[in-house]
């Protein structure tokens, strides 16, 4: 790893997340966070540099990057399943040192257990807190009955299609009325119609549910659409190239994407994306997207 | 499995009604075919054996064979020279040892898989046990416990004993990550990681272990059986062998797949009952031992 990846100038104006700013209501707040893997071989990877990002309270943080960008390691590591090698993280204006009840995640994969229920599947974080059943399993019905699984409550997972079952795993995510959502590429295995229903559906659920939402995906347009801002993120080592403004009116409509605004954002990240693809160093392999 | 007639792909429409035979024949042809095998296997043993000039103490035809068959059952319970107590003493046997020995090799199986220490210390131990045929080990055993019952479930505890305990940490290595992810996602502690996840997730491991200690057992049985006792179906194929009762020993091998075909039956259905989320070819577990 001895390559170092050239580090344009930030090609325009952007809002440059205020890592040492002291927002009052940032829901998450990661400042100068480094993630180093040793691997089997004892080599070192390092997968996260010099990270800062504030993601204010109630909003729709988007990060997009190619693979091997480290997003999902930092995503595990906002979640609590990862540690960080060094930096600070703060939710909610405490350190993360385990999985917290207040953050729900969603993974790439459903993972949802065959054995159970669509309904039990959705019940099972409050099942692992202890809430009381009662009040839970109502809220499960209206979680599903939001993302239109209403009819399925009793099925398997096996007998749901792949982007029913990711809409299980959303309102299992949701089902401990989490402030922070954190999704890795959760439409990342979905056809394409089903993935921009899904986009409208789950920015409807962010308007209705009012939680902070972290996104993860490598399809930009997916990032323009659903974020308030798009963090573009580079690989080898992981960095935050830059944090982009969507000024694009809520709620969107899938005519926003004809929106020129729509356009030149794309384009935007995507020519930033390409040209920080042909400084980097080529290198094969890198599963740490 | 009865009169599942409509299964088949049924693709051109019949000129006329076609009868059920004919039905039954492109839907389901093993329903026929299978039958047709034996009796087809039967003839051919019964008039080959006639046609040879085969001595019956070489090979009895199967009309012998059925006839000592009867005479075994016709007798009475507890009468020596009948079926019923030699059974009933094997099957006594079969289900002690194969509930004892598979149970103890679960319960290990699950504790050492469940500290990796254990496992790293243990497991080079057990793949060298492995390697050595229990069955070696009968005469001694029959040495120390006796001509009793306790050596014969001895015998078998060691034969089913191992099928569980490998099958057991094959099926808690192979739990997916994913599904461990997000338990520690939702803030599961060990115990629910355990009860919720991992466990499910090993038994279509543990249930292809019990299959195979199903059969083990049987075999156990016998050659406890053969090396020393007073009562059994082993003891009962020695005294007819003695006496040159080819055509008893047949049917004594025919009580004997009986008492297999029972054990696989009722493992089978409470596998339909606990598994039945695991389609087949959703998991291939290894086969130890």
């Amino acid at each position: 790893m001895a390559l170092e990846t050239v580090r344009l100038p930030d090609p325009r104006p952007i809002s440059v997340s205020s890592a040492t700013g002291t927002a009052a209501n940032a829901a998450i707040r990661i400042a100068h966070l480094d993630k180093v893997f040793i691997t089997v071989r004892n080599e070192r990877v390092h997968a996260l540099d010099d990270i800062s990002l504030t993601v204010k309270d109630k909003e729709f943080v988007t990060i997009v990057g190619p693979s091997g960008c480290g997003k999902s390691t930092l995503l595990k590591i906002i979640a609590g399943l990862l540690p960080a090698s060094s930096g600070q993280l703060r939710v909610v204006d405490q350190p993360v040192l385990k999985p917290r009840r207040d953050i729900g995640v969603v993974f790439q994969s459903p993972v949802l257990l065959p054995w159970r229920t669509v309904l039990e599947n959705v019940l099972l974080p409050a099942e692992v807190q202890h809430l009381p059943s009662g009040p839970t399993r109502a809220r499960a019905r209206d979680l599903l009955k939001m993302v239109g699984l209403a009819d399925f409550e009793n099925k398997y997972p096996g007998e749901l299609s792949g982007g029913m079952q990711q809409r299980a795993a959303i309102s299992r995510g949701l089902i401990c009325d989490p402030a922070i959502l954190l999704m890795d590429e959760p439409f990342g295995a979905l056809d394409a119609m089903t993935r921009e229903q899904m986009n409208l559906d789950l920015q409807r659920i962010w308007r209705e549910s009012g939680k902070t939402i972290v996104l993860i995906t490598h399809s930009i347009p997916e990032a323009v659409f659903l974020g308030d801002r798009v963090v573009v993120m580079t690989p080898r080592p992981g960095r935050i190239a830059c944090t982009i403004d969507v000024p694009l009116p809520r709620p969107r409509g899938l005519d926003a994407m004809g929106d020129p605004a729509f356009g030149r954002l794309t384009s935007d990240i995507r020519r930033l994306l390409y040209s920080l693809s042909d400084a980097a160093p080529a290198h094969e392999g890198g599963g740490l997207g | 499995m009865t009169t599942q007639t409509q299964t088949g792909p049924i693709t051109e429409a019949p000129s006329r009604p076609i009868s059920g035979f004919r039905l039954l024949l492109r839907t389901r042809p093993e329903l026929i075919l299978a039958p047709t095998v034996l009796i087809v296997l039967l003839l051919v043993w019964q008039y080959g054996v006639v046609l040879f000039d085969v001595p019956t103490f070489i090979l009895p035809p199967p009309t012998d064979v059925a006839t000592a068959l009867w005479r075994g059952l016709d007798a009475g319970l507890l009468s020596r020279g009948g079926y019923w107590l030699h059974a009933g003493v094997t099957l006594w046997e079969v289900l002690l040892g194969f509930a004892i020995g598979s149970t103890a090799g679960l319960i290990l199986g699950t504790l050492i898989s469940q500290v990796r220490i254990l496992e790293a210390t243990f497991s080079l131990y057990l793949v060298a046990i492995q390697s050595l045929p229990k069955i070696a080990l009968a005469p001694i055993i029959v040495l120390w416990f006796g001509f009793g019952l306790t050596s014969k479930v001895i015998i078998i505890c060691l034969l089913t004993f191992f099928p569980l305990l490998v099958n057991s940490m094959a099926g808690f290595r192979a739990v997916e990550p994913e599904r461990i992810e997000l338990m520690r996602a939702i803030g599961a502690n060990a115990w629910q990681m355990f009860w919720k996840v991992r466990l499910p997730s090993a038994l279509p491991y543990i249930f292809a272990g019990l299959d195979m200690a199903a059969v083990f057992a049987v075999v156990g049985a016998v050659v406890g059986e053969f090396v020393g006792a007073q009562r059994g179906l082993g003891v009962l194929i020695l005294s007819m062998n003695a006496q040159m009762d080819t055509a008893g020993t047949f049917s004594v091998f025919i009580i004997l797949s009986l008492i297999g075909i029972l054990l696989h039956g009722v493992l089978r259905i409470v596998q339909r009952r606990v598994l039945f989320w695991s389609g087949p070819g959703q998991n291939n577990p290894a086969a130890g031992a």
